[in-house]
């Protein structure tokens, strides 16, 4: 009971990323009417933002120490980052927080490069069939992972996570059970706690502002809120933007857990997609349900026990599931009916 | 003319020039540099992949992501073929075939039953299913990481039956004992096999079945009240596409006789994605093209490195040259992908039709020019002519 | 019921269709007599191309049943019904855009042979001489034989729904629903269709019509059931339809 217990915990961390991606899929798809394979991509670029934020936080002043010789009589350099030698302990707390601080550098840049991506290349896609959006956004996907495996090589580049957050919580002690039986890493806590919060903003943002009525309104017919004459066009390339915005943090964050590397938003993006069908193609609660869904489910079938009566199962599991829904249930777990049905 | 080997003449030509031109590769390949065993073999094959993809995606419409499983089935097939049976290429090819077919008969009837982007995702789904288990529970067949390779005490019946091979080195597949399939006679087994599929292909696309295809492409709602099944249809042309493929990976195998996981991955179904989409999608000539001229480059631009960008822009004044290279170089070798993409989003967005569809505009173009009234205006023409 | 059964091909018997709360048929009992012409009108919402729908297939009825010539239609897939010999224009033509108008008139006669499945990739187009000689016949009969090599999707709107016509006369269907075919035609080719009709009914094929204009519908039916509402308010000639009272007062009443 206990260990499935922890395997639930385990999925949550998991879960939250899917269900971030699929919910941004799910906001373009659903406004926009494209199928946009470049998504999982922008996951991936959030992630290196939190690894250009640490680049650029140890960058390293090199002081040359004539007092101390080292073995071979040269003088030694004592080695401190910029923003220490800068700012004092304030440096040493960025350093250590570069990855949440990331999220501020994430914001900008993800709105830029959603946007610019939007107008640049997708606008253009809007009335040209499914196929060809798929295939436009699958090139565009390859074209910005190569540009990142470019600078960044194509190694995984790990990025700690605040030292107050290292440890793990035994939360089995917490809930009055036995102590050391439930422990679980606090960063996979913090990445929870926070998809949560994201997911409930974005809610927020759709359900209490005008903007979030009509992008609303938008996804349950696009034709007539176009014939009211509502400038969709902006409102659809901002959503866009937050789209790309709600990935790219969800990849800042997840680099503790996940050391990126250039293909990880390719990884990410088919499970996602698999999310969002599961979810059904163009509902937001279902795009979270199932992303949380999916990822307890497969943290659950990579118990050994699981793994013993049905070999393999973890590795498929997922889309194992996706079949299952897809056939017995093609409009997902809510989806609307209609949505992409011929 | 009920004959069956009826052909419209213009289809005889094609098939005969075709022919031609795949059977002298050797020596039209020289002036390009390309003319070597390794690479040729990689255009037939290749272009076996993409001619039989095109049956599905460029006929019915259906745009499978998951082509690459059965590539890889097509491997695995073959290999187990030569450790368990004979190194003889044809029981092996012929294995390959029937696994991927079956292969593609399962996957394919499940995923028929959705269309558009559903189906493209149970693909897939399949197709990283395969992936996952050929890494993981499926190791005893597929050997995981290193890969199913050929070995010394592997039994190979047939052969022992006949007393062939050595217990020496490692044996090459060949046919009856006589050629070896390495080198340039296995170009040219690999260059027969492009030929009998780029026949059959020809004749699908002017038989009934594939205006029926093409007519469930165009409209399949229509094709339902109209009396047709049309699952069926798209079934068989989903099988006979996943035959191609079982077919170029079983080839894969006899010219280099392992099989990887890696090649059933979904980076790998883009692929043939991408060489299909910049031939021309639909046409009969289009995907074999895309696919050499991937290969193509994908061989010449993986080769360059800083040193021959370095040589090649030599003449230019240093600092210059040493940002051109930079620039450059984030094209070639290593970046070749990065080319890819960009070609990719540029033929998808200005060219859908692909290589095909610029050739045809371009020929437009100078005909227009030929029918208008003389030479009065050949600039201004050309400009016009695309439109259509 | 007072006509004879065994002239009845095609009853609509007791169907109801429910969309979430919303009746779209209620209690819908039609019984269309072979060789005639039916008219189907009514105002806009009165559930007319919900009928339609119902009866090839499209949508399964909430109750009741189709029965086509003695056979339980109801349940059965799209292209099982048409092979049963029903055949339907559509209100916006359903056609093959990518493929040239002989093309699209062979489809369907090609789809009686090998509707069911038929792996003839070995035979060539180039051999089915008969199936085109008579696709270049039907469309001569509809006066489209000069258009034959273009493409579908050039075509205008009025010559797609003739060519849909077309396809459906391809299979000699013993049941033709014609969803409003002469909506959004110039005065001109509305009549053109009217003559083209006039001609299949000579020819002795049950007709089901939809349709806004009076003037096609009072020239060209034997029969009107009028809908409104989901239901049948009114039915007979089209003298005791036009004179009905009901009739009047639903159809201005929906009109204005």
């Amino acid at each position: 009971m206990d260990a499935i217990f922890l395997q639930f915990l385990n999925g949550l961390d998991k879960g939250g990323a899917y269900a971030l991606i699929a919910l941004g899929l799910t906001l373009v798809f659903g406004t926009l009417g494209v199928v946009n394979f470049a998504h999982g991509t922008l996951f991936m670029l959030g992630a290196f933002c939190a690894v250009t934020l640490r680049k650029l936080l140890t960058l390293e002043q090199v002081v040359l120490d004539t007092e101390n010789l080292t073995a071979w009589g040269t003088a030694t350099e004592i080695r401190t980052p910029y923003v220490e030698a800068w700012f004092g302990d304030f440096g040493t707390m960025l350093v250590d927080y570069s990855v949440p601080a990331s999220i501020l550098l994430a914001i900008p840049v993800m709105l830029v490069v959603g946007v610019a991506m939007e107008r640049g290349l997708i606008k253009h896609f809007y009335r040209r069939p499914h196929a060809e959006q798929i295939l436009v956004t699958f090139g565009l996907a390859i074209v910005l992972q190569e540009i990142v495996k470019h600078y960044f090589g194509a190694n995984p580049i790990p990025q700690p996570m605040p030292a107050a957050f290292a440890g793990a919580a035994d939360i089995g002690a917490a809930l009055g059970m036995e102590p050391n039986v439930i422990v679980y890493p606090w960063w996979r806590l913090v990445y929870f706690g926070f998809s949560i919060v994201v997911i409930g903003a974005v809610f927020a943002f759709l359900q209490f502002t005008t903007f979030g009525m009509v992008v609303r309104a938008g996804m349950a017919d696009r034709e007539t809120v176009g014939l009211i004459g509502i400038d969709i066009d902006k409102r659809f390339t901002a959503m866009f933007g937050i789209a790309a915005i709600v990935a790219g943090m969800a990849g800042v964050m997840y680099t503790p857990l996940l050391p990126p590397d250039y293909h990880l938003g390719m990884d990410f993006l088919v499970l996602s997609f698999v999310v969002v069908v599961v979810g059904g193609m163009g509902s937001l609660p279902g795009a979270v349900a199932a992303g949380f869904l999916l990822g307890i489910l497969q943290s659950l079938a990579s118990m050994t026990e699981v793994k013993a009566i049905i070999p393999g199962i973890d590795q498929i599991i997922i889309y194992l599931v996706a079949v299952v829904i897809l056939l017995v249930r093609p409009r997902g777990l809510m989806g609307r009916r209609g949505v992409m049905e011929s | 003319m009920n004959s069956i080997f009826s052909m419209s003449r213009k289809d005889v030509i094609t098939f005969l020039i075709f022919s031609a031109v795949v059977l002298l590769m050797p020596i039209w390949l020289q002036p390009f540099g390309a003319a070597y065993p390794d690479l040729m073999q990689k255009f037939a094959i290749f272009g076996i992949l993409a001619i039989g993809f095109n049956i599905l995606f460029g006929l019915t419409g259906y745009l499978s992501f998951g082509h690459a499983a059965f590539l890889g089935a097509g491997s695995y097939a073959a290999v187990w073929t030569f450790k368990l049976f004979s190194m003889n290429p044809i029981p092996a090819l012929i294995f390959a075939v029937i696994i991927a077919g079956l292969f593609a008969l399962a996957i394919g009837y499940v995923s028929l039953r959705r269309s558009g982007i559903y189906f493209s995702i149970l693909t897939l789904a399949f197709a990283q299913m395969s992936y996952n288990l050929a890494y993981s529970v499926l190791t005893p067949v597929t050997y995981g990481e290193t890969g199913l390779q050929l070995a010394l005490d592997d039994p190979r019946i047939a052969d022992a039956a006949f007393g062939g091979g050595s217990d020496v080195a490692l044996p090459v597949s060949n046919l009856f004992g006589m050629v070896n399939m390495n080198g340039i006679p296995g170009f040219y087994f690999c260059a027969i096999f492009l030929i009998i599929g780029f026949f059959i292909t020809q004749r699908i696309f002017a038989s009934p079945f594939g205006m029926m295809l093409r007519a469930i492409k165009s409209n399949q709602n229509r094709m339902s009240y109209t009396g047709f099944n049309t699952r069926p249809y798209t079934l068989t042309a989903f099988v006979i596409s996943g035959m191609y493929a079982g077919l170029a990976g079983g080839l894969m195998a006899v010219t280099d006789p392992l099989a990887g996981a890696e090649r059933m991955q979904w980076t790998a179904s883009g692929e043939i994605v991408l060489m299909t989409i910049l031939g021309g999608v639909g046409t009969l000539i289009g995907p074999v093209v895309g696919a050499w001229l991937i290969k193509y480059f994908e061989n010449i631009f993986s080769s360059f490195n800083e040193n021959v960008l370095h040589n090649l822009f030599a003449f230019l004044p240093e600092g210059i040259e040493k940002f051109v290279v930079e620039v450059t170089s984030m094209f070639v070798g290593e970046g070749w992908h990065l080319t890819l993409g960009l070609v990719f989003v540029l033929v998808v967005t200005f060219l859908p039709g692909g290589m095909m569809e610029g050739y045809r505009r371009i020929v437009d173009m100078f005909q227009k020019k030929d029918d208008g009234d003389g030479k009065a205006s050949t600039k201004s023409d050309a400009a016009t002519a695309p439109a259509e | 019921m007072t006509t004879n059964n065994e002239n009845i091909v095609l009853h609509v018997a007791d169907v109801h269709k429910t969309f979430g709360g919303l009746h779209a048929l209620s209690d819908i009992d039609l019984q269309i007599e072979e060789g005639k012409t039916h008219a189907i009108i009514g105002p806009n919402g009165a559930g007319k191309s919900t009928l339609l729908n119902v009866v090839v297939g499209r949508l399964a009825p909430t109750r009741g049943a189709v029965v086509f010539d003695g056979q339980v239609l109801t349940g059965k897939q799209p292209h099982e019904i048409n092979q049963v010999g029903v055949a339907r224009v559509f209100q916006t033509p359903e056609i093959f855009p990518d493929l040239t108008v002989l093309q699209n008139v062979m489809i369907p006669a090609l789809a009686k042979r090998d509707g069911d499945f038929k792996l003839n990739f070995l035979s060539s187009l180039e051999d089915e001489v008969e199936i085109r000689e008579e696709a270049e016949h039907m469309l001569e009969d509809v006066g489209m034989k000069a258009s034959k090599d273009m493409f579908a999707s050039s075509l205008s709107r009025g010559d797609k729904r003739r060519m849909e016509l077309a396809m459906c006369l391809m299979q000699h269907p013993r049941l033709l629903l014609l969803d409003e075919p002469t909506a959004g035609m110039s005065r001109h080719d509305t009549n053109t269709t009217i003559d083209l009709l006039k001609k299949i009914k000579e020819r002795g094929m049950t007709k089901v019509i939809i349709e806004h204009d009076m003037h096609v519908v009072f020239s060209l039916a034997d029969k009107i059931s009028v809908l409104a509402g989901g239901r049948i308010i009114a039915e007979g000639t089209p003298e005791e339809v036009r004179n009905n009272p009901k009739v009047q007062e639903a159809y201005l009443g929906g009109a204005h």
